[in-house]
Formats: structure tokens, sequence, C-alpha cells
């Protein structure tokens, strides 16, 4: 039962901080059709930046300024490099960012070096909010949850209730047809690249201090993002919230199931020896599997369901 | 989808007794490159481009051919890798009869098996869903590698020794330079191999479907197939480079099928040029200069292979090999209308260009290093904590970047002017 | 009984929720020319992507020489002999006039996916493609890009490739859109000469056209076949003019002075 409550708490803390830095990436994706392979770069920039402002200004002004930082590098890189290759087509995007992300990582290697900076939780969030049962629920970790949470609902009520958010809306399915209705697309997709790099920027900032601040964490969660946001549905922010959460909820708790077929199986009964063939696949355990589970889920939903959970339209 | 902004490649069809002359030229550098470049360092150099122009040319079979980007390519050639490595080692066990030249084959084989059992599926996808599922699948083959150690050799991978039996007339392939026309041989009959495929009706059809695939339809073919066939021999192809990897380290670690060596395939393809035949082969050579070369003469490589190819995603989206026929063109018209004012403002300015890169990178990354000695850089002594070498490095940089842009246009205009004003066909 | 090629029961073909082909119902005789007319989305296209497989239908039958053809894919469809042109341009773009041919020409010859000879060794294939480049007045743009021939020349090209593979029947959507008189003329003429002793299924627009070459006019309304018969029965149809109001009368006038 401990398990069970405190892997859910795990889970819901790590899918949200997911659903933070893929929103940016569903609303980057979902109107402009680009796939931002440095959106987990711009996550990283911001962790790094949090930990500079941070170490001479407090972590509170960091928490407010890196973000805006980002979101600014974001809206530069959307003006005056993607922009150039838009007449080029996806592919050629695609390419941009990942050339982009490769040179962010050696520009934060060149400037911070090559290992993990010591990027800590702030005094006063350190520590325990509560015990359950016999494991302590920091309170940083409820911090971090409360955060993503206000983003989320930051991100509702401005999409659903202020002018800009509904043209948002309207060109997250119907970009060409916004245009024709005389908006000025091309900022809006400037605007809308900035805020989700600020997003995957103060994504950075309170997860960087969680976990570990180092030049590798864009490729660990880059390639997660990615299953999040086409799992989620083009699109579909509330598909990316859902996706969020079951990967959060699938790899927290695999990880922690050490049971394989092998104990399943003896569960009923049979005794499987190490000379029988097929051992070698039965022993293997969830907890050994749990890497591979977001991407069988994302090949699986591509071959099934190509549009996602909650997609609006086709890719 | 489709790899926009590309010059539409035309076949040319060079007479039978033209090609024959390229074959023959093309084996002749393959046989010489090793006595001209003959230093142990060059030749393990020159064996590992064979081995990237293979991979590029079997990615490019998807990329550059029928229009399919993928993201996983590391996982047939990092299999075929595999594979070979316990071919090898059973036949070094006297368990199983493969003279070390067959072993691409083993590569091949499992290369084609792994395409087959998973194309069908994803190939009935195509654009950016057949991207991410291959992202996906490159994943999991990378991710399941860690779970059966009895294949994959867990964290140290799987090693073995390619000298082993009878060799082949007298060589054993131990030395390098015998490992390195075995790839160069291999390599040459899948160039003409994948060269030839381009010829025939498949291969047209391979670029219908990347063209338009709705229409290869309504002229009588299945597009899925046809995606599923460009893949199998993708597969194939990767299983032979990941195979003469294999050969030349003797070993195989899990790295061999993840995301940066999937992505290393797709750079040097790209930057190369995806939609001629000779693009990946020159992107591989290039490439292995930037990875392999390079990074014994500065720490900034990586910085560098990374600025090369975003310069070529927006400037020469159809890579280097498109930037060929425009500056033939250019340097040809610079003389017959001598224009050299405006081409040396050019060349000046590309220069500084340059210059100003390698010094502002080369001083950021001696810098980083924290050392406390001065850079040593072309003969030079620069002191990296003089404020005075980084305001002269940056001003060259500067100036650089702001006069490109208008030296090229300018001599551009020069050029098209003269072409009207003497009426001469451009 | 009439030997019916192509026949359509109660199609009907939804997007969403809009009804697009509300219950058509028709049939072409093997052999004859049949214009299909009607106003702007009243579903002529959807109809032929509906023949043609490109799109499935909702509902209904669709009977090709003598087999149900509603559930089968596009190439399963060409290759029993249907082929067609598309109103917009879709044609391989990056590659030659002539490649495009070759391309078009490689199924009806019997080459199937192969990768063991090179097509410069197959005489027949050249030989074909060469036939309809003459035959569509191509010659001059032989290895010239599809993207940077004209409009005009594009459609041509479009009705080469529709008939290189030797389908009995050719639908063809509005093959002289856009063109010019002349370039609908020669068009017209070219259309008249590949298709003989084919079937031939053509949306057009212009008048002129329909009556000079149609054997049988079919009329289309907001996704109904209203009306099937000669030109000159349809011209006094009572429906007909209903649903053209107005423009009936000014075809007419245009039709009397262009037949006259």
């Amino acid at each position: 039962m401990e398990f069970f409550l405190i892997s859910l708490l795990n889970s819901l803390s790590y899918g949200l901080l997911l659903f933070m830095l893929s929103s940016g990436l569903t609303l980057i994706f979902s109107m402009m059709g680009v796939l931002n392979f440095a959106h987990a770069s711009f996550y990283m920039m911001g962790a790094y930046l949090a930990y500079t402002i941070s170490g001479v200004a407090g972590y509170w002004f960091a928490f407010f300024v890196a973000p805006l930082l980002v979101g600014v590098a974001g809206i530069l890189v959307e003006r005056y490099g993607l922009r150039a290759v838009h007449k080029y087509g996806h592919v050629a995007e695609l390419l941009y960012t990942f050339g982009l992300s490769y040179l962010m990582v050696e520009a934060v290697q060149l400037i911070w070096g090559r290992s993990a900076v010591p990027y800590g939780i702030p005094k006063s969030l350190q520590g325990s909010l509560f015990t359950l049962y016999t494991t302590t629920f920091p309170k940083y970790q409820a911090f971090m949850m409360l955060i993503a949470v206000l983003t989320l609902v930051a991100l509702y009520l401005v999409l659903t209730r202020t002018r800009i958010g509904l043209i948002i809306q309207a060109a997250l399915t119907h970009p060409e047809m916004v245009e024709s209705l005389g908006h000025n697309v091309p900022r809006v997709f400037m605007l809308v690249f900035g805020g989700g790099c600020a997003l995957a920027g103060l994504a950075g900032v309170i997860g960087g201090n969680a976990f570990v601040t180092e030049p590798s964490m864009a490729a660990t969660l880059g390639t997660i993002i990615f299953v999040v946001v086409v799992v989620g549905g083009m699109g579909s922010l509330m598909g990316a919230l859902l996706a969020s959460l079951l990967i959060g909820i699938v790899q927290t708790f695999a990880v922690a199931i050490d049971a394989s077929l092998l104990d399943a199986l003896s569960v009923v009964g049979m005794n499987v020896g190490p000379d029988v063939f097929g051992h070698a696949v039965l022993s293997v355990t969830l907890a050994d599997v749990a890497p591979i589970l977001p991407y069988a889920l994302l090949v699986l939903m591509l071959i099934f369901r190509p549009r996602g959970l909650l997609g609006k339209r086709e890719s | 989808m489709t790899t926009h902004s590309l010059s539409a490649a035309r076949i040319n069809t060079p007479h039978a007794g033209r090609m024959l002359f390229i074959w023959v030229a093309f084996a002749v550098v393959l046989v010489a490159a090793p006595l001209v470049f003959s230093s142990s360092l060059a030749l393990s150099h020159l064996t590992q481009m064979g081995t990237a122009i293979v991979l590029a040319l079997s990615y490019n079979v998807l990329l550059g051919q029928s229009g399919m980007l993928s993201f996983g390519h590391a996982a047939y050639s990092g299999l075929g890798a595999f594979m070979s490595i316990h071919a090898m080692n059973f036949a070094g066990d006297g368990l199983l009869w493969l003279p070390l030249p067959l072993v691409p084959v083993v590569g091949a084989l499992t290369g084609l098996a792994f395409a087959a059992l998973v194309g069908y599926v994803i190939t009935r996808t195509s654009g950016v869903t057949f991207a991410m599922i291959t992202l996906g699948i490159g994943q999991m083959v990378y991710a399941s590698s860690l779970m059966f150690p009895a294949f994959f050799g867990g964290e140290g991978g799987v090693s073995t020794d390619r000298v082993y039996g009878e060799g082949l007339l007298g060589w054993n392939f131990g030395p390098q330079i015998q490992v390195y026309y075995l790839v160069a041989a291999w390599m040459f009959l899948c160039v003409v191999g994948l060269y030839y495929l381009t010829r025939t009706p498949l291969g047209r059809l391979l670029n219908g479907v990347r063209d338009n695939p709705e229409r290869v339809a309504f002229i009588g073919f299945n597009p899925h197939l046809l995606r599923y066939m460009a893949l199998m021999v993708a597969g194939l192809f990767a299983g032979v480079g990941g195979s003469l990897m294999a050969i030349n380290f003797e070993i195989a670690t899990a790295e061999v099928l993840g995301l940066h060596e999937s992505s290393m395939v797709l750079l040097f393809t790209f930057i190369g040029g995806t939609s001629s035949f000779i693009g990946p082969m020159v992107g591989a050579v290039v490439g292995i200069l930037l990875t392999k070369y390079l990074p014994d003469y500065t720490a900034a490589w990586q910085m560098y292979l990374g600025l090369v190819f975003m310069l070529v995603v927006v400037y020469a989206p159809g890579g280097l090999t498109s930037l060929f026929k425009p500056t033939q063109e250019v340097l040809r018209q610079t003389v017959t209308q001598k224009q050299y004012w405006p081409a040396i403002r050019l060349l000046i300015s590309g220069l500084a260009l340059l210059i100003g890169t390698v010094l502002v990178i080369e001083l950021m990354y001696h810098r980083a290093s924290g050392s406390d000695t001065p850079l040593q850089l072309a003969g030079m002594s620069l002191d990296q904590h003089s404020v005075l070498t980084w305001v002269v490095s940056i001003a060259i940089l500067l100036a650089g970047i702001l006069t490109i842009k208008r030296a090229g246009r300018a001599l551009l205009a020069c050029l098209v002017e003269d072409e009207e004003q003497t009426g001469s066909a451009a | 009984m009439t030997d019916f090629i192509l026949q359509l029961k109660d199609v009907h073909k939804q997007f969403g929720r809009t009804e697009i082909i509300r219950g058509a119902d028709l049939s072409v005789r093997r052999g004859e020319r049949l214009a299909v007319i009607g106003p702007n989305g009243a579903g002529k296209s959807t109809l032929f992507h509906l023949i043609s497989g490109r799109i499935p239908v909702t509902s209904g039958e669709i009977w090709f020489d003598g087999k149900r053809i509603d559930k089968e894919n596009a190439q399963t469809i060409y290759r029993r002999g249907l082929s067609r042109s598309f109103q917009i341009t879709n044609l391989f773009q990056r590659q030659t006039v002539y490649e495009n041919l070759l391309s078009a020409a490689m199924w009806s010859l019997g080459y199937r996916y192969t990768f063991w000879k090179r097509i410069s060794q197959l005489q027949p294939l050249h030989e074909r493609a060469q036939e309809i480049l003459e035959l569509v007045g191509l010659q001059s743009r032989r290895d010239t890009v599809v993207s940077l021939l004209s409009y005009a020349e594009q459609r041509a090209l479009e009705i080469g490739i529709a008939v290189i593979g030797g389908s009995h029947t050719i639908l063809l959507d509005e093959p002289t859109a856009g063109m010019s008189r002349g370039e609908s003329d020669a068009a017209i003429d070219l259309i008249k000469k590949v298709t003989v002793g084919k079937t031939l299924m053509m949306v057009e627009h212009d008048m002129g056209v329909v009556f000079g070459l149609a054997d049988r006019v079919a009329v289309v309304v907001y996704g109904q076949v209203i009306a099937c018969d000669t030109p000159e029965n349809i011209r006094a149809n009572a429906k007909v003019q209903e649903a053209y109001l107005g423009v009936a009368k000014k075809e007419e006038e245009g039709v009397n002075n262009a037949v006259a």
C-alpha cells in the first residue's frame, strides 16, 4: 500500500514535470508542424541559467528571470533561424532544430563544463512536507507539482479566456484559415515558439535541482517528451497531460517492480529452470523492461491510432 | 512529405563507356589511397570512411531516394554488427565455416531480416509519423540491448578477433591495411549495387514514392510495398556497414545501436546532399574528417560539426554537393567577365568569417579548459586572458559576418548585369 | 442487355457530418464518351475519387467490368483497367517528362518492382514512352523537369500518363481547365485521338466541348446524378435547366453560336 501511494505521488510529480516540458512542444508542433528537437535543450538552458542567476541573485529571482531569458532565446531562434528554413519544408525545420540541440549542448558544456553543476534546492524548500508510512515526501516535490498545476491552469486560462489564446487555439488546428482571417500568424508563431521555450525553461528551473543538472539532461528527457506529444495527440494539450501522467505512472511503477514472467509462472506452480530455452527472455523483469515501455507505447500508438489519444488532426 | 528545397534530381544517362571509366577510376583511387595516405592513423580514417560511405548510401536509399526520414537507422547497422561479431566468434571457435571476407554477408542478412520483420507494419505510415516510429523502434532496440547481456554483452559489449582461419591468399587481415582493402572491396560492391538500383524500374518507383506517393498508386503500384522494399534494401546495406565496422573495431557495444549513431548517419548524409548519388559519399568523407580527424587538432570539433551542419541546413539544404555546379558557374563567369574585384572582396569577407570563427571558438574552448598557457594556433601564440586578443578576434568575426552577404550579392549582381549586357546565355 | 462497364448504385459519401454524395446512380456504357457536368461543389471530382479508389465510399456499390470495386484500393483498380487524370496536376514534380512516362508505363508492360534489370535495357518501355511522348506532343520537353513545364504542358502530360498504360477506361477530371481556347481545342483533339475504342468519362465545364465530344452527358447536382442522357435531351431537360438556372440559358446561347 505504501509502495502504491508513494509511487503514485512520484509518478504524479514526474508526470506533471513532463507535462510542463511537453506542453510547449505540443503547442509548437501542433501550430507550426515543427518537431522541435531542441526543446529539451531549452529545458537544459533554463536549469543552467537558473543555477548561475540563483548563485548571484537568489533562487526566486532566477525563478522568474531564467524562463524569460529562455523565452527570449526561443523568439530569437524562431525569428532569425527557423523562419529562414521554413520555406524548405518540415524536414529542413526538423533538421535545423536537431542541429540546434547539438550546438546548445556543446555551448552549455563550453560555458559550464562537462560535469554536473551543483544546482541545489533553495533552503526554504528543503526538507519533507509529510511522512507517509515510512517514506518522506519532499517539500520540493510538492512545490514542483504546485508550479506545474499552476502553469496548467494559467495556460488554460490564457488559451480560453484571452483573445490571443483563442487565436492560438484556432491556429492549432487551422493555421491557414486563421491567417486568411487577417491575423499575423507569423508573429503568433514566434510568440508561441518563445512561449513554449519559456515553459521548457521554467521546467528546467524547477526540475534542474530536483534531478541532476548536467549536459546529458536534455538527451535523457528529450526523446520521452516526443513520446508524450505523439501519444497525447496533435493539437491537444489535454492529450499531452494525459500522456504525461500515463508515462509518469508507467515508468515509475515499472522501474520499481522486480517481477518477471518467470515469477508469474512460478506463482501458478510452473518452475522454469535456467537450462530451459527462452529462460533469458522469461527472466527479464518489468524493471528491466521499463526503459523501453514509453517507446513501445509510441510505436503501438502510431500504428493503431496515429492521431494519438486526443489528437484533433493527423500529422 | 518530401525533402523539399532540393534541386530536382535528373538521371543523366552516361554512356556505358563513360560509366566503365568512372568505375575503373574509382577502383584505382581506392587502391591507391592508402599508398598516398600511409600513416596508420590515415589508414584507420580511410577504413572508417569506407564503412561510413556504405552506411550513408544505405541511409540515402530511404531519405534521398524514397523520401523516408528515419531516426533509427543504427538499429539495422548495429544489429548487423553484433551478429557479425558473434559469427566471427563462432567461426574462430571452428563451429562455423565463415572466412572473414564473407562476414558482411551475415550483416547483410541481419539487417534485411530486421527490416523485413518490423518493416511491413511501420511502412504503412509515412512522413513525420514514420520518422517518429523509427525513433521509437531505434530507442527500443537500444534499450533492449541492456536487457539481453547474453547477446549484447552488457556494458562492455562483445568483442572478437578477426584473425582466424586460413585467411585469403596469404592475408590474415590482422594488419590495418588488409582490413582497409577488405572494407574498400565491400564498399565498392555496395556502391555499384546501389548505383545500379537507381537505374532500375524499382529505383524510379522509389523516387515516385518520394515525389508523389498517391500518384504511384494511380500508375498501378502499391506505395506501401515500395516503402517496405526501400526499408529492406536500406536495412540490408546498413547491415553490411555495421559488419564492416565490427570487423574493423573487433568489438560492438550498445552504443552502435544508439541515437547518437543514428544521428551521425543522418548528419553525414544530409551534409553531403541527399539528391545526388555521390552526395552521401561526400558527406561520409567530410563527416569522418570532422569527427575523427579534427578531434586530434582541436577540442572544439563537435562545435564545428554542429556549425557545418547548421550552415548546410540553412544555406545549402541540398548538401555540399549542391554547391558544386553553382560555384563552378560563378567561378567561370567571374573569370570570363573579369569581375575580379568583387570576387576578391567576397573572398576576403569569407576568410574573415572563417578565421574569426576559428579564433573565437578556439579561444573559448581554450579558456574553458582552464589552461594558463596561451593558445597555440597555426604557429601563433594567443593569450586567452588578454582582452586585446578577444577584441581582435571578435572584430574579425564581426567583419566577416556583416560583410559577407553584401559581398556575395554584389558579386552576383555584377555577374548578372554582365551576362545580360553581353547577351550570352546564362 | 446493354454492356455497362461502370455502374454506381446508390453511392453515398460522407466527410465527417457533411454528406457530399447523396445517393448517386450512374451507368456507363462500354466504349462511350460520357461527359460529367454540374455546378461547382456538386461532387463531380468526389465521384471520380470514389470510382478510382482514392477515397472509400460510405455506402453503396461501384461495379467495374463485372467486379465490385468500391472496397478496393487505387492500384488494384488501376490494374483492372481504369486510369485517371487529376484536376490539380498530380505528377512526379522532380522528375522529367520522360521519366514520368517511363514510370507510368511499367506496370502494363510487365515490369513489376523490377530491380535486377536496368531501365536502359528495357526496350519496350522506352518505345512506349517515346510513342506517348510524341502523341501528346511533348518531344521538345522530353528532359525537362515537370515543375518547369507550362500549365498546358502539364495537363498534356497528365493525359499521356492516363493513357500510357493501355487502360480501357479513362477518367479525365477537367482536362482543359485553365486553358486558352486554342490550347483547349488542341487538348480535345488529343483526347479524341487517345481514347479511340476506350470508355471515356470526363468532367467538363465548357459546353462547347461537351456537345462536340460526348455521346451522353451526366448531370451531377448536389451529390446526385439528376440526369444522364444524350446532349440534346439534357439541354431540353427541365430539371437540368432548373439546376443551372440562368447558366443554362447563357450556355444555350453560347452553344447555339458555337454549334451553328
